[in-house]
């Protein structure tokens, strides 16, 4: 177990760290051996990298409060006068107009996601019937392929679409919305499948005695039961669709003039940080990023245990 | 019963299949087929031709350098994100004072893994925004601030970090290992502490060290889950599109200077949309496809101990 694995751990750098002095002969010694000293240590590299983290995010948050000028001279200029003029800048630049498209969108796409999800994972997990393994491994095969591969049919299908059906084509709430919920669904219903499995089936077992119906047991009985699970993958699917950016980048460009600007927060605010207008506007640049980061930082902060647990839950099992 | 249950399944199932055969699989499914014409993508007007797609692609010197950054993503971002994210896991879990009860986290690892994971939560278009601001190539970006206020950098001569054509994707590299560092520390850490305590104490009473206990008994026993990191680090290296596209020079899609930065990823949205090449880019496709591919399931084979729930 000890020497070969450690020879295919690739980490020689650190092998020999300082593990391998001579035993300390009085036994006491052993329990704190090391611990003081590797304790400042690991402080000293946990800080460290913490500040990593924290500093760039405060330093771009600050620059939204600075001017073009002040950004310009140095990276270690302070805000000469505290406004939130930038914020009112970038609000108006779009960013408001992005925000609240993507609320649309969010809206319809996880309540979506997460009701064909869960209803595809139950019956997965529950039922047996003939298809039952192919159709689950052909959900989860979707999510281990870059989403990017399916771009230019999936344009094209959406295009069509729109010229049959045309509240549902390119540049269109109800069309992004059902493209969300299908590049949702694989991980929904991976995530949701082991949790449907892992709940007991005595519960099911005696409301069917009872004469409950199959459906009505599914949203009686066994969604309450699987209230945890569900949270953890709605949180997930929150940050992943406001996140999302090549998907709108693809299917939410104004197909002409007239044709509104419904962009993503994510994709607008890529394209602001493009657009010649905006680059001599960094403040406003800065802002438009502190107002996209909220939302992500209020259900972080908020949900953190369990998006932690979601995200990597499904690397765990 | 069982009359009542068969529509019962179907009906809970028809619409997430219908919707996810139509969206995501006949797209992947279309990407090959494309991939053997000449389509534009403009018109409906397109020709079979065969693998001449696949022939051209391996001719394009830009494609074969896109290729090769694809593969240095491919090895340094999965090294150096579990070699962090497996130190700072160890520090957090490990590396504080031991007593009576034995080896304990340090404190505030609960603050820490909060501050860590955080930018995994991020939009790439925030990491996008927030890394110009930091890449900055005159005097008021804060990597060339920090670094002259250390006398490393001639406030004359900044550094142009992702324009740069040796160091631009290093720095992309960068911003990748940055965001992911927390999230397979929290993985790593959560397989750490379903470690038994007593084997560390143990093996501490025997006289064995930390770093030892690190190497014959964490690193063992977390071998796994350093795998399944593995797979999806390199699914992550075979993306990494929209950092690229937006954070180094070039007029559509990035990839500059000079395709020093290239990917394949820029390079097929710049077939695509750019130059009308619809066709090509889906051959791009497909051979992204088959890497990835060949990496999960290389990957999978190496971890088949584990109940393959993929």
């Amino acid at each position: 177990m000890s020497t070969n694995t450690d020879a295919t751990t690739g980490i020689p750098a650190q092998r020999n760290g300082g593990n391998d002095e001579p035993r300390k002969p009085v036994k006491e010694q052993r329990f704190a051996d090391g611990g003081g000293v590797l304790n400042v240590f690991s402080h000293g590299f946990l800080a460290l990298w913490a500040v990593l983290i924290i500093g760039p995010l405060i330093w771009i948050i600050l620059g939204s409060f600075k001017n073009n000028a002040e950004i310009g001279d140095s990276a270690w200029s302070w805000p000469s006068h505290w406004g939130f003029d930038a914020f009112t800048r970038a609000w108006n630049k779009g960013i408001g107009d992005f925000f609240v498209s993507t609320v649309i969108v969010l809206a319809g796409s996880l309540t979506l996601t997460m009701l064909l999800g869960s209803m595809a994972a139950y019956v997965l997990a529950r039922y047996e019937f003939r298809g039952n393994r192919v159709i689950y491994y052909f959900f989860v095969a979707g999510a281990m392929f870059p989403v990017y591969l399916a771009l230019v049919p999936l344009f094209f299908m959406m295009k069509n679409l729109g010229t049959v059906i045309p509240w549902l084509g390119l540049n269109q709430y109800a069309g992004l919305i059902l493209v969300y919920t299908a590049y949702s669904l694989p991980f929904t219903v991976f995530f949701l499948h082991s949790f449907f499995r892992s709940l007991p089936s005595a519960v099911h077992e005696a409301a069917m005695i009872d004469g409950c119906s199959h459906t009505r047991a599914f949203f009686q009985v066994m969604v309450p039961m699987a209230k945890s699970g569900l949270i953890s993958v709605f949180i997930f699917n929150v940050l992943g669709q406001w996140n999302q950016y090549l998907l709108p980048l693809t299917l939410m460009q104004q197909q002409s003039s007239s044709d509104p600007d419904r962009s993503m927060l994510a994709q607008g605010l890529m394209n602001l940080a493009q657009q010649s207008g905006y680059a001599s506007d960094f403040p406003g640049l800065f802002a438009g990023m502190t107002i996209a980061m909220l939302p992500v930082l209020v259900v972080y902060l908020s949900f953190q245990r369990q998006v932690q647990a979601g995200l990597t839950s499904a690397t765990l099992k | 019963m069982r009359h009542r249950k068969t529509p019962f399944i179907f009906g809970f199932l028809v619409v997430p299949v219908a919707l996810y055969i139509l969206l995501v699989i006949w797209p992947y499914l279309q990407t090959f087929g494309y991939s053997l014409t000449d389509w534009s993508g403009a018109s409906s007007e397109m020709n079979f031709i065969g693998l001449d797609n696949y022939t051209k692609l391996f001719q394009d010197s830009a494609f074969l350098g896109a290729l090769q950054h694809n593969l240095l993503l491919l090895i340094v971002l999965p090294l150096a994100t579990i070699l962090l994210a497996l130190f700072f896991a160890f520090m957090l879990n490990v590396g504080g004072k031991s007593g009576t009860g034995g080896v304990q986290g340090v404190r505030g690892s609960a603050f820490y893994k909060v501050v860590f994971f955080f930018p995994q939560v991020l939009s790439v278009a925030i990491l996008s925004v927030l890394f110009q601001g930091v890449y900055r190539t005159d005097k008021g970006g804060l990597l060339n601030g920090v670094l002259i206020a250390l006398g490393i950098v001639d406030e004359q001569h900044p550094w142009d970090f992702a324009s740069n054509p040796t160091f631009g994707l290093w720095c992309i590299m960068g911003v990748i290992v940055w965001s992911g560092v927390g999230f397979y520390l929290v993985l790593f850490s959560a397989a750490m502490q379903s470690i038994p305590k007593d084997i560390y104490e143990a093996a501490m009473l025997d006289g064995a060290k930390r770093g030892t206990t690190f190497f014959k008994i964490t690193l063992p026993l977390l071998w796994e889950s350093i795998q399944t990191a593995w797979v999806y680090l390199a699914i992550a290296a075979m993306d990494a599109f929209a950092l690229v596209s937006t954070m180094t020079p070039g007029a559509y899609y990035g990839g500059g200077p000079d395709h020093h930065s290239e990917i394949m990823a820029t390079l097929l949205m710049r077939n695509f949309i750019t130059f009308g090449k619809a066709g090509y880019a889906c051959a791009m496709g497909v051979v992204i496809f088959f890497i990835t591919l060949v990496l999960s399931v290389v990957s999978l084979r190496v971890t088949r101990r584990e109940k393959i729930e993929f």
